[in-house]
């Protein structure tokens, strides 16, 4: 597959501060990608120092496979880094002319990416009077304006209310499913799992995983139990040597599996065992379940 | 070339504070000259027509406008901090780079201004002259109106020299107000280093290293005028002579100065992380 983006051993300290420590992925046209990682974790930093406006320390990056500078590849990119950025006192039409000549491209598109985001009847607006969610969608807009090989979107529904961030999502989405590449940064784990399929993770500028997002650990999943008899039910599991590790937490029972089992053939061998369940629940830890144990594991 | 210039075109002149700097700064004095070559009647006393001194003859009416209306100069030196500032308060600078602008594009923008407004406001004053001079000079011989156009010349450099500095100051301290005080800074700062040399050896030597300095220099490129007029009204007077010409290596200070500047202001730019 086309690679997009690829970083190769990037650092960047400010001071005696290492924001990104020795960092290397590659983004591949057609997926979505994530970064993921805790407030100051180094992803913005990341994205500002292939988006031209972060100095590195050492390493290096290159776009297209280095077929451009940086500068040129970056007018075939859309990208939103944290607030949306424009001129005040300008219109939202107006803006985007001004980025059009900056990307050099046609300004018969103004309209049309103004229609995406819902905002043509307020095209002869001045900035400053929008909202923030306006303004966000402004944003997205003027990114979208080259028809973007990739988008890149920098904690996009930061400090927006509810209905902000659904609308945001709900272009995010359609903008995915039209098989642009995407390159969401964000510290909100489920917004990261609704969209993206796959998720580089990042703790104090280092990578601590990169791949799919199912992948993400080597986990069989895990069976929530409930019993009459919690006592029995817990020496059976203990005894019988399926499970990494058994939790309790009141009356629901948490087994985590060692090799994958489907949930038919575990309930039978229970009840061969003279066990009836009131409760099963075959799951797979979620993103933020998997993120905290990544995290938690890689401390000290 | 032309697309930088568009570009920062549009940012200024959407904008209704710089659009009034501007006209402040250019078309102002073009009407203040206009006005003062009418003949003015003080209150039925006396009538009051400079154009009767002999200052709009030429060669020396170059000298005595280029001189008056540079004077006007800072006002555009508020729009070129500003427009630097703003680009830093709103982040916009972030934004355009994002968007796909170089640093170095940037920093062309800026200076492909400052040349295309010093240039349209050199032309203007060209004209103005050029007409006023015609009305009024009493000489009227081609080979004696081109005599002294240098001083357009120098004009033209005297603003893309003061107006680069203002960029440099913009870009490094980021804030309109703090640059302004800056240029002020080193207004002080060149007399006060003055004032040391002559303390230190003599008067003469002091002048001449003053010179050097870029607000110094690119006030010497045109001089005061007034003396030169005096001097024409009493030409018996030798103590009122002076050198009022402007010298090629009076622009080479200033051009070097003004390279100096947008070099710097780029180096600043590349290095910092935003």
């Amino acid at each position: 597959m086309e690679s997009i983006l690829t970083i190769n051993n990037l650092t960047k300290k400010f001071g005696n501060l290492t924001a990104v420590n020795n960092l290397s992925f590659t983004i591949k046209k057609g997926n979505v990608y994530g970064i993921l990682g805790p407030n100051g974790s180094g992803k913005s930093t990341t994205l500002g120092i292939v988006l031209n406006v972060v100095n590195k320390t050492s390493g290096d990056f290159n776009w297209f496979n280095g077929s451009t500078s940086t500068h040129d590849a970056l007018k075939k990119v859309g990208a939103i880094i944290e607030r949306p950025n424009f001129y005040p006192y300008m219109t939202a039409e107006q803006n985007l002319k001004l980025v059009c000549k900056i990307k050099g491209v046609n300004e018969s598109k103004i309209e049309e990416k103004l229609d995406i985001v819902g905002l043509l009847e307020r095209k002869n607006s001045k900035f400053k009077t929008y909202s923030l969610g306006m303004k966000q969608r402004l944003a997205i807009a003027s990114a979208l304006l080259n028809d973007p090989e990739i988008l890149i979107l920098d904690e996009p529904t930061n400090g927006l209310d509810p209905q902000g961030i659904h609308q945001i999502r709900e272009i995010i989405k359609q903008i995915a499913a039209q098989g642009t590449t995407i390159l969401l940064a964000s510290h909100l784990l489920d917004e990261v799992e609704k969209v993206c399929s796959h998720v580089v993770v990042l703790r104090k500028g280092v990578k601590l995983y990169s791949g799919r997002v199912d992948e993400m650990i080597s986990s069989h999943g895990f069976f929530e139990l409930k019993c009459n008899n919690q006592e029995l039910l817990i020496t059976t599991l203990k005894n019988s040597d399926l499970f990494t590790s058994i939790k309790t937490n009141d009356d629901l029972v948490t087994a985590f599996l060692k090799a994958p089992m489907p949930s038919d053939a575990f309930n039978k061998f229970l009840f061969d065992k003279g066990i009836i369940l009131t409760h099963l629940v075959q799951r797979k830890e979620s993103l933020e379940e998997q993120f905290l144990q990544l995290t938690d594991n890689t401390k000290n | 070339m032309l697309r930088l210039l568009n570009l920062e075109l549009q940012k200024l002149l959407l904008n209704r504070t710089s659009k009034i700097l501007i006209f402040v700064s250019f078309i102002l004095p073009f009407f203040v000259i206009l006005l003062s070559s009418l003949k003015i009647n003080v209150f039925g006393f006396f009538t009051l027509e400079l154009g009767e001194l002999g200052v709009f003859n030429f060669p020396i009416i170059w000298h005595l406008t280029t001189f008056f209306s540079s004077q006007f100069k800072f006002f555009f030196a508020i729009v070129v901090v500003s427009m630097i500032g703003n680009e830093y308060s709103n982040k916009t600078l972030k934004q355009n780079l994002i968007d796909g602008l170089s640093k170095k594009e940037f920093i062309l923008s800026k200076f492909y201004t400052i040349v295309f407004f010093s240039l349209v406001s050199t032309v203007l004053i060209a004209l103005i002259s050029l007409c006023i001079g015609l009305y009024y000079s009493s000489y009227n011989e081609f080979s004696i109106i081109i005599q002294q156009t240098n001083f357009l010349l120098a004009y033209f450099i005297k603003l893309v020299g003061f107006f680069s500095l203002c960029l440099f100051f913009g870009m490094l301290v980021k804030r309109s107000a703090f640059a302004l005080a800056f240029l002020f800074i080193l207004y002080i700062l060149e007399w006060i280093i003055f004032g040391l040399i002559t303390w230190q050896s003599d008067h003469q030597f002091a002048e001449k290293i003053q010179n050097f300095f870029p607000l110094k220099a690119m006030y010497k490129l045109i001089d005061q005028p007034f003396q030169r007029i005096a001097m024409s009204k009493f030409p018996e007077k030798t103590e009122l002579v002076y050198d009022y010409a402007v010298h090629w290596h009076e622009m080479l200070i200033v051009l070097g100065w003004t390279g100096l500047f947008v070099f710097l202001s780029y180096r600043l730019l590349k290095l910092r992380d935003l």
